[in-house]
């Protein structure tokens, strides 16, 4: 599988998503320069964490107008898998490609450190690989990681079953203890928590390794339904 | 506020405006003579920040010349932007300590910013990619409002450059006493990483190349800082709050992906960044070092503000600026690879023959200075040095042991005290993770950074316990390294050097002079015995106010290295049943402990004593025990003693307990603060192995499985705490005193 990893001006954990998808996993992976962005010949699109633009606006907000999201768009349109983690996450909401919106989180501080979550939804292209109801433990490291959305779109992502990650001891004040959203067509996931930062049992925990295989294993099957 | 225009060079010598920039009537005779005339109002102002302690180290350099800087595996010792040792395989690790005190002591949030935005600077100015960030940091007590302020608000700065930045904060250390009230510390480390090939020097080499502006443009903010840092902070220091400069960490990440793109092009010739003293330290160093002479345009220098004259431009400390030395001909590919990042990068100047500084502005000559008069040939001072009157005094009080009733309540206030208790408030806000490298984050004995392709590992610590070296500098100072070289030995690694960021008072004041002289002998002699060259740090004086000191503080940041990810030891006691070790003999040494501040509410007799000899030799034997695989945990002795150490080696959510019998006084062996001393864990089969390996090894219990600390003397149980309990009083100690 080729993975696209879209590098904005301000990205800091695209290296890390890289490593984790090229390293770990061995699948190919390419950073994309969001000013040279031709998404086509990727089979995933990722949006890595970090500060984009210096995250100087809203969080994720300057990103989110660039030319590389409309790309990010059409193929979401598609049904192309495209994964934004944290920072990610944050322009996902801002293009509208996710509902609701990360505000500052209930401390008003950032934080950073390992945190259990709770798989809610094992039935995406992303969770597959992980039981219902599933403990697992991701590093949060977030400023503004505070879920909110209002009570329409709260009902609307409990009955289409969208809440796929949620936090058992919520750090940050977001909504239902939500930690990750995936849209309607089941195809667009973001989240606060970093799974590329769990994909080495040295650094603390491997469990974001199920994330990602199971991304690459529905793209096998599917591949191999495609063009057999 | 100085007035910028028109002033002739008469009027500066008789109304004695020098004097308002810092510099003394002596050095303005000196200046005259160099120039062979009376200087221009801008070349007073470069003069005077190039040859402020800050840049010149003009009273520290005859005490800097004790440390030992050389090794066979040092590539750069002080002198470039951050030093370099090599760790084998064509890689070396680069690094570097820093302080931002003055600024952070009127405007903390900025001022621990740019402090962390300048370090970074330091290292990849190197051609290193930065892989880490350290910072130590010293507050008054948590008591008044305006501590609490400065505290949240220098952990904020960091916090809010650091993360942004994308270079993890994956340790440090936090102490607080009175002394720092209105000083505080902030000192940032920054590792990085580079391979040999790419290591760069801040050199303007061959006549005719182009000097090349990159990053920022230039605004009157930070003017002076330089020589802000050089003098005592006034009661009225908020009036400084101009002096102090504004991070821009969005603008150093791009900056940091173009200089280490460019790096790799031979069209580069040297890189430095525009650290204190901006434009005026950079352009001359980098052309002193060379041996060149350069002549910069600074209509061509990109400006923030209108009208800034050549004052200002020159001495500004506007943040994420580079200065780049680039073959002639060949400037569009390194403009090119700026642009991409959308930063600018312009031509402002070319390398000339002879040792001449000139700066045109407007097109005219603003200044023309010899070269080697600002970087190398600053005045240098040697200052009277006395022995501080109360060493005397706290020499002749014998060592007693303090009186102690109840075990169990003592240790839980030791672990309440804001120096020992948990600092996960401050660490949390730290992104510890980014660049996936973290494999012990804050709170352990030492850092642990894996280094990705390899099998090897870097650890990471800063130390310094300012308590012992105020009571006895030179035994401090030696306590110091050896502490570092501890914790580094105890996660597994090597030492390999140091970084040290030396802060004390006003030099001028021949006890504080003394207590630098022997701090610097202490640490010298403890690096030569350790093993351990000092290969960068940072000095800054004159932290005082209201004519008092702050305690002597010289940090010292030191960097290990495990040869096999095998090698690296966890801090915290792992399974039940594993057998508990104390290695080293305890004395009752109390001066300078915790135990007695928290007693007796001050710090005074004698420094705890320390063998360099002995120390050596236990750090040797240890870590070849835990190369062997005999030791499962390791975690130095240090503030409160074995009662706190053997408290902290439980916590970390393994709801494990110990049970502990002591020989000997029961105080003294909880809470004396005896040095070369470790607590150890080991499995039971590796007993007899482990004890052949290690001298002065101790058996005082084992690890159990019922989350309790029991302990008993020869008389029967002495304490018996639950370990969460004990653990929510040194987590919550410091968020109460901050609410």
């Amino acid at each position: 599988m080729r993975f696209a990893v879209i590098v904005f001006p301000g990205s800091n954990c695209d290296r890390d998503m890289y490593h984790a998808v090229k390293d770990v996993l061995g699948e190919e992976a390419d950073l994309v320069w969001y000013q040279n962005s031709n998404l086509e010949n990727y089979d995933g699109i990722l949006l890595p964490g970090g500060f984009s633009y210096g995250d100087y606006l809203r969080t994720g907000a300057v990103a989110a107008t660039s030319d590389v999201m409309n790309q990010v768009k059409k193929h979401a349109r598609n049904g192309k898998p495209i994964l934004g983690v944290c920072n990610g996450f944050q322009i996902l909401t801002e293009a509208g490609l996710l509902p609701g919106a990360l505000m500052q989180n209930k401390k008003l501080s950032f934080m950073c450190h390992q945190e259990e979550l709770v798989v809610e939804n094992n039935e995406t292209i992303f969770t597959r690989g992980f039981e219902k109801g599933e403990v697992v433990r991701f590093p949060i490291a977030h400023g503004e990681g505070n879920y909110y959305c209002n009570s329409e779109t709260l009902s609307e992502l409990q009955t289409n079953d969208q809440i796929v990650f949620t936090y058992r001891n919520n750090p940050n004040g977001s909504v239902e203890n939500i930690a990750g959203i995936i849209n309607k067509h089941g195809n667009v996931l973001g989240m606060m928590p970093h799974p590329e930062r769990a994909v080495e049992a040295l650094l603390g925990s491997n469990d974001g390794l199920k994330l990602f295989q199971s991304l690459v294993k529905n793209w096998r099957e599917s591949y191999y339904v495609t063009n057999a | 506020m100085l007035q910028t225009h028109e002033i002739s060079p008469e009027q500066i010598e008789s109304e004695g405006i020098y004097q308002e920039m810092g510099l003394s009537d002596s050095e303005f005779e000196m200046i005259k003579k160099i120039l062979g005339r009376l200087p221009n109002f801008t070349e007073t102002g470069i003069f005077s920040v190039m040859w402020s302690e800050h840049c010149s180290y003009k009273t520290s350099k005859p005490l800097l010349r004790k440390f030992p800087t050389k090794a066979p595996h040092v590539l750069q010792g002080p002198g470039e932007g951050a030093g370099i040792i090599d760790i084998g395989d064509n890689q070396a690790v680069v690094f570097k300590i820093e302080s931002h005190n003055h600024p952070s002591a009127v405007e903390p949030y900025q001022g621990a910013a740019t402090g962390v935005g300048g370090i970074i600077r330091d290292v990849f100015s190197m051609g290193a990619r930065p892989i880490a960030l350290m910072n130590s940091l010293r507050f008054g007590n948590l008591t008044s409002n305006r501590v609490k302020y400065l505290f949240s608000e220098v952990v904020s700065g960091i916090a809010g450059y650091g993360n942004c930045v994308g270079i993890p904060t994956v340790g440090g250390e936090v102490q607080f006493d009175d002394s720092y009230e209105d000083n505080p510390l902030v000192n940032a480390m920054c590792i990085g990483l580079i391979n040999h090939d790419d290591i760069q020097k801040g050199v303007a080499a061959g006549i005719g190349n182009t000097v090349i502006y990159a990053g920022a443009p230039t605004g009157r903010d930070g003017i002076h800082g330089a020589t802000f840092a050089s003098d005592d902070l006034a009661e009225d220091a908020t009036k400084d709050r101009p002096a102090v400069q504004v991070g821009d960490p969005f603008m150093e990440k791009l900056l940091i992906e173009a200089c280490l793109e460019v790096i790799h092009s031979d069209a580069l010739v040297g890189m430095q960044d525009m650290g204190a003293a901006g434009l005026t330290s950079s352009a001359s160093e980098m052309a002193s070092k060379a041996g060149t002479g350069m002549e910069m345009d600074l209509d061509l220098v990109p400006q923030r503000e209108e009208h800034m004259t050549a004052y200002e431009l020159m001495l500004s400390e506007s943040q994420e600026r580079m200065l780049l030395v680039v073959k002639k001909g060949r400037e569009k590919e390194i403009i090119d690879v700026f642009t991409h990042y959308g930063l600018s990068a312009v031509a402002v100047g070319h390398v000339i023959e002879g040792n001449v500084f000139r700066i045109i502005q407007h097109g005219e000559v603003q200044a023309e200075i010899p070269v080697d008069a600002l970087a190398e040939e600053a005045p240098v001072y040697y200052l009277p040095s006395q022995e501080a009157t109360y060493y005397q005094e706290f020499q002749k009080i014998r060592n007693k042991v303090p009186v102690v009733d109840n075990y169990g309540d003592t240790l839980k206030r030791l672990l309440q005290q804001p120096t020992i208790a948990s600092k996960e408030w401050v660490y949390d806000q730290y992104d510890s993770m980014v660049q996936t490298n973290t494999v012990n984050g804050p709170g352990s004995d030492a850092a642990v950074v894996r280094i990705k392709g390899t099998n090897k590992s870097l650890a990471i610590t800063t130390d310094c316990n300012s308590r012992y070296i105020y009571l006895d500098p030179e035994i401090g100072g030696k306590i110091a390294v050896a502490e570092a070289a501890r914790n580094i030995v105890c996660s597994g690694a090597r030492p390999l050097g140091i970084t040290d960021g030396l802060n004390f008072g006003n030099p001028t004041n021949p006890e504080v002079f003394w207590q630098m002289e022997k701090s610097v002998e202490g640490i010298s002699a403890a690096c030569d015995a350790l093993g351990t060259p000092v290969i960068s740090g940072n000095v800054s004086l004159y932290n005082q106010s209201k004519g008092k000191a702050i305690f002597p503080t010289p940090i010292v940041g030191m960097v290990g290295l495990h040869e096999s990810l095998e090698h690296i030891t966890p801090s915290f006691f792992q399974s039940a049943g594993d057998l508990i070790y104390v290695i080293g003999e305890t004395k009752h040494e109390f001066g300078g402990s915790e135990l007695q501040n928290m007693l007796e509410g001050s710090y005074q007799g004698r420094a705890p004593e320390i063998d360099l000899a002995i120390e050596a030799n236990r750090q040797a034997q240890l870590l070849q025990a835990i190369q062997q695989g005999l030791v499962v945990s390791a975690h130095d002795l240090a503030e409160g003693g074995l009662g706190v150490a053997l408290a902290e080696s439980l916590f970390s959510n393994t709801s494990l307990g110990a049970d502990i019998q002591l020989d000997g006084d029961t105080t003294t062996a909880l809470f004396s603060e005896t040095q070369s001393r470790f607590l150890i864990s080991i499995k039971a089969e590796n007993q007899v192995a482990f004890e052949k390996a290690v001298d002065d090894a101790g058996a005082i219990g084992v690890v159990t499985e019922e989350g309790n600390l029991t302990i008993r003397n020869q008389e029967g149980f002495i304490l018996t705490e639950k370990v969460a309990d004990l653990e929510s009083l040194w987590k919550g100690a410091i968020p109460c005193l901050l609410k």
